[in-house]
């Protein structure tokens, strides 16, 4: 079959990620010209100003060199503008003459920088501020003037300020409005970056209105003249006073425009054959400058081209990041505030830091942030989720990482880290590395800082200072990201759609989501597969069947693997009991075995570690215990303290009563683990603070508590209700875990459950609601009647016996 | 004489699992079989820290490393990009239901 021919003009970031993105998912679809106004091959435009500053060149900058544009067959046309497109006959045809046919063609023509229409704007020395020529242009004046004036004090402006007084010229930035930024920052914090641009030696000329540029005989630029009658010298005038779509060419075409060519949100326009992305497309009436949004559309645009017809494009929510070395200002959302809104404002100017957050209904609408901005993501993250904050705002202004983050030396300010300082403890990598594979390979987006580096990809507590690294390096803004995320590179479904689709369709294998939700692998992966399995089975309890190679290791072999592939042994102990005879058995295991390493476990129990694959048949049948299920997403232990039958302080009988609750939950599997705790009385020797469902027995009755965590990050559970009655403590422990297992996505604790749905959401459902209680209650014993033991009833647990059968040779 | 040594059955094996060969000499080798009943053989060793990829999830003709989730090409013991490294792979016979080894191969 012929290929269709699809024209690409313009050759910038959006673009070209639209074509990458195109060849991930249908390679040979189309052969691809692509036309260029610039000399260049895709370049990194948002590191421009790291160029013009010295930190960087422009071969540091280049994204995708010729040399990939000739690996992907694509045909490259640089220093060729296109001047007139064709669209009766499909043809574009260049300045030069140079004609190309297309079947599609996308229009990714960028922006060009707003001039100002005063007398002398066309002055040599005069310049906007956009691409290579401008910065080499800059760079070449900074060697032979002295003056520089930029007329703009946002982003750009200042960012090329800080460039020319770094090349060594007297640079003064004259804006219009009373304070920098206007746009993205409050006045509080744009006086805290102007004062610390001042102290870099910037001047500023605030509320001055341009009237001419004055030029010398030889048509050069020499002096600025304001209307207030001031004029100052400046050999080198920039002009960034902001960016206007580039729809020259689209509307001499007759393709819709309205302040950027009109696109639907498949990224088409108005002839159905010509699609656009980038700087120069008005969605919804926005026309975006950022590069997620645009990546965003990119990907949209590149899935309507492979013909697949799924995913919308339907707007982002953007946030600012300055990239000035040594200055740390973050914004996002309305952060002006105004009728309707409050504000929680922190000012510290002498020890520079200002934040300031604004609510609007208890949700997060904007954020500010000057001089520490490690928490911008996550106030990013919950002002595009639009989530409810009643329950943290006490706490929402001293951030996510206020609370008991471990594994980076309590870092929170990326900037001032030093380069061989550890970012990421799991797998010791340091800043250093993480800059370096940004720039060396291009990254922008936090999956792949994180598949190329490991960093964050563990445990995931340094994720705010990834991010941070991710903005300061790659610049502008990468983490609008669409406010619902996929499962993984399977599939664009993400959790919810699959958890709905497994309901709604009463579907009951992994085969009926794979081809009912349209996903891209034959059988998903490590990361999608199990997560299925888990829906499907936590949907139809006893109907859908439990597909052990879904499973991770640990639950196909009921065992916990460990680095040199051999794998721990943890019998059960109900509420941390045990007895002489059972401890004999173990002891006999350990030697019979050669058990290199007994430990005794947080969980109150005994692991032997160090037991090969091909025992643990035998290990299981020698130690006569139910299994601890020490290796599952699914119930480990209840801790209990000694209570009141032995403890002299005890108020309640724990070690029943965590025996009980531990017995009724027995083979139940879960998003992910879950661990409860028992204390007589609230001295708490049970740590029940930091567990999913924590119990701690008063007097009078008995406090439930639930969604704490002692892990990588420690979250203290939240007081859920007070009851009278062992019976009532199994019926709400039950109900809430009941919930939890329907209703959180795969691999959250419940404190990611409770931080996404909101404690007032399951007091009502739990607490509240006595009928939903009860229900909830009823599934629960319902799934978990009869739940096999699989030490003890391999056949019925479905364990494969021949995965511990050696084939020799 | 002939060159290839019997191993086990293709139903051996579980679909989109794995089982364990234990030779003389040398480390085990994994045998793979996928959904479409291809099957794979490796050495038992990840590129990347030597964890037990008979052990991981096998998804189209790739294998997940139980230990890092290093993700391997079960065709040419490859690891898939950004990681780097490849493990040795085995050339496997099948013939009806039967799987074969090279004896060469597995004496080396």
């Amino acid at each position: 079959m012929k290929k269709m021919k699809l024209v690409m003009v313009g050759n910038g970031m959006a673009g070209v990620r639209t074509l990458e993105e195109l060849l991930k998912i249908a390679p040979d679809m189309y052969d691809i010209t692509v036309f260029g106004a610039e000399p260049h091959a895709n370049y990194n435009r948002i590191l421009l100003s790291p160029v013009l500053a010295g930190e960087q060149t422009i071969k540091d900058i280049m994204l995708n060199d010729v040399d990939w544009y000739e690996e992907n067959h694509i045909k490259l046309h640089l220093s060729k503008k296109i001047s007139k497109i064709d669209r009766k006959n499909r043809l574009v045809i260049a300045e030069d003459g140079t004609t190309e046919s297309y079947d599609r063609l996308l229009l990714a023509t960028g922006s060009n920088p707003f001039i100002l229409p005063v007398p002398g704007k066309d002055l040599k020395g005069v310049i906007g501020y956009r691409d290579i020529y401008d910065t080499n242009y800059m760079i070449e004046a900074a060697t032979k003037h002295k003056h520089a004036v930029v007329i703009g004090g946002g982003l750009l402006g200042l960012e090329a300020a800080n460039g020319l007084k770094l090349r060594g010229m007297d640079v003064t930035v004259v804006h219009l409005m009373p304070w920098l930024m206007e746009r993205q920052l409050d006045k509080t914090a744009a006086d805290l970056l102007q004062k610390s641009l001042e102290a870099k030696g910037i001047n500023f000329l605030l509320q001055k209105n341009t009237e001419a540029l004055i030029g010398d005989d030889a048509g050069h630029v020499k002096s600025i003249r304001f209307k207030d009658g001031i004029e100052i010298p400046a050999e080198l005038v920039v002009m960034a006073v902001g960016i206007r779509p580039n729809t020259e060419l689209a509307e001499s075409a007759g393709i819709h425009c309205n302040r950027g060519i009109v696109v639907n949100d498949t990224m088409q326009t108005y002839d159905p054959r010509v699609y656009s992305v980038g700087e120069c497309v008005s969605h919804r009436g926005i026309a975006y400058g950022l590069v997620a949004p645009l990546f965003e559309q990119g990907k949209v645009c590149a899935n309507h081209l492979a013909e697949f017809g799924i995913g919308r494009y339907e707007g982002s929510v953007t946030s600012t990041k300055l990239k000035v070395t040594g200055v740390d200002l973050f914004s996002a959302g309305n952060f002006m505030g105004g009728e309707g809104c409050e504000e929680i404002t922190l000012s510290d100017p002498i020890g520079g830091v200002y934040k300031r957050l604004v609510l609007k209904d208890n949700k997060l609408v904007g954020a500010c942030l000057y001089g520490d901005t490690v928490d911008g993501s996550w106030y990013f993250k919950l002002l595009r989720e639009g989530k409810n904050v009643t329950e943290i705002r006490d706490q929402l202004m001293f951030g996510e990482s206020n609370l008991g983050d471990t594994g980076h030396e309590g870092q929170n300010k990326a900037a001032t880290m030093a380069d061989n300082a550890e970012v990421c403890g799991c797998n010791g990598v340091n800043k250093g590395t993480i800059c370096k594979a940004i720039k060396d390979k291009g990254l922008f987006t936090l999956d792949e800082v994180r598949k190329h580096t490991k960093a964050s990809a563990s445990c995931g507590s340094c994720t705010g200072l990834v991010e941070q690294i991710l903005m300061f390096t790659a610049g502008g803004d990468y983490s609008a990201a669409p406010q619902k995320k996929a499962m993984c590179g399977c599939t664009d479904a993400s959790h919810a759609d699959a958890r709905k689709a497994i309901r709604d369709h009463h579907w009951l294998t992994s085969k009926q989501v794979f081809e009912g939700l349209g996903w891209r692998t034959p059988n998903g992966c490590s990361s999608c597969r199990p997560a299925i399995n888990y829906y499907l089975i936590s949907t139809w309890p006893k109907e859908a069947k439990d597909d052990p190679q879904s499973r991770f290791i640990n639950e196909r072999a009921h065992a916990n693997i460990q680095k040199d592939g051999t794998y721990s042994v943890v019998p059960r102990m109900w509420g941390g009991l045990t007895t002489p005879a059972e401890l004999r058995r173990i002891a006999d295991v350990a030697e019979k075995y050669n058990v290199p390493t007994v430990k005794v476990t947080g969980g109150q129990r005994i692991d032997l570690l160090g037991i090969k694959k091909e025992d643990l048949q035998n290990v299981w049948k020698d130690l006569d215990m139910p299994s601890g299920h020490a290796y599952g997403k699914s119930i480990r232990t209840v801790k209990t303290c000694v209570g009141s039958e032995h403890c002299r302080f005890g108020t309640q009988e724990s070690m029943k009563l965590g025996v009980k609750l531990e017995k009724m939950l027995f083979g139940m599997y879960s998003p992910h683990k879950v661990k409860l705790a028992v204390s007589g009385c609230p001295r708490n020797c049970a740590e029940a603070g930091i567990k999913d469902v924590g119990v701690i027995g008063v007097d009078s009755g008995y406090e439930l508590y639930v969604a704490g965590n002692g892990g990588i990050k420690t979250e203290v559970a939240e007081f859920l209700c007070k009851v009278k009655t062992q019976e009532e403590v199994m019926e709400y422990s039950a109900a809430f875990l009941q919930l939890y297992r329907e209703e959180a996505w795969y691999l959250d604790r419940t404190v990611h459950y409770v931080q996404r749905v909101g404690l007032d959401y399951i007091k009502q459902r739990i607490v509240d609601d006595e009928a939903n209680r009860k229900a909830l209650y009823e599934r629960m014993l319902f799934d978990l009647e009869g739940a096999p033991d699989p030490w003890k009833e391999l056949d019925k647990a479905s364990v494969d016996r021949k995965q511990f059968e050696i084939i020799p040779i | 004489m002939s060159n290839w040594i019997p191993i086990c059955k293709v139903d051996d094996v579980p679909v989109l699992g794995a089982r364990v060969v234990r030779r003389d000499h040398g480390d085990d080798i994994a045998i793979f079989r996928n959904a479409d009943n291809e099957v794979f053989a490796l050495l038992d060793k990840c590129p990347h820290k030597g964890g037990p990829l008979s052990q991981g999830i096998v998804h189209g003709k790739r294998v997940a490393c139980p230990l890092h989730n290093w993700n391997i090409e079960m065709e040419n013991g490859c690891a898939v990009a950004p990681d780097e490294g490849c493990v040795q792979k085995f050339a496997i016979k099948l013939e009806g239901n039967q799987v074969f080894l090279d004896k060469t191969e597995v004496a080396a």
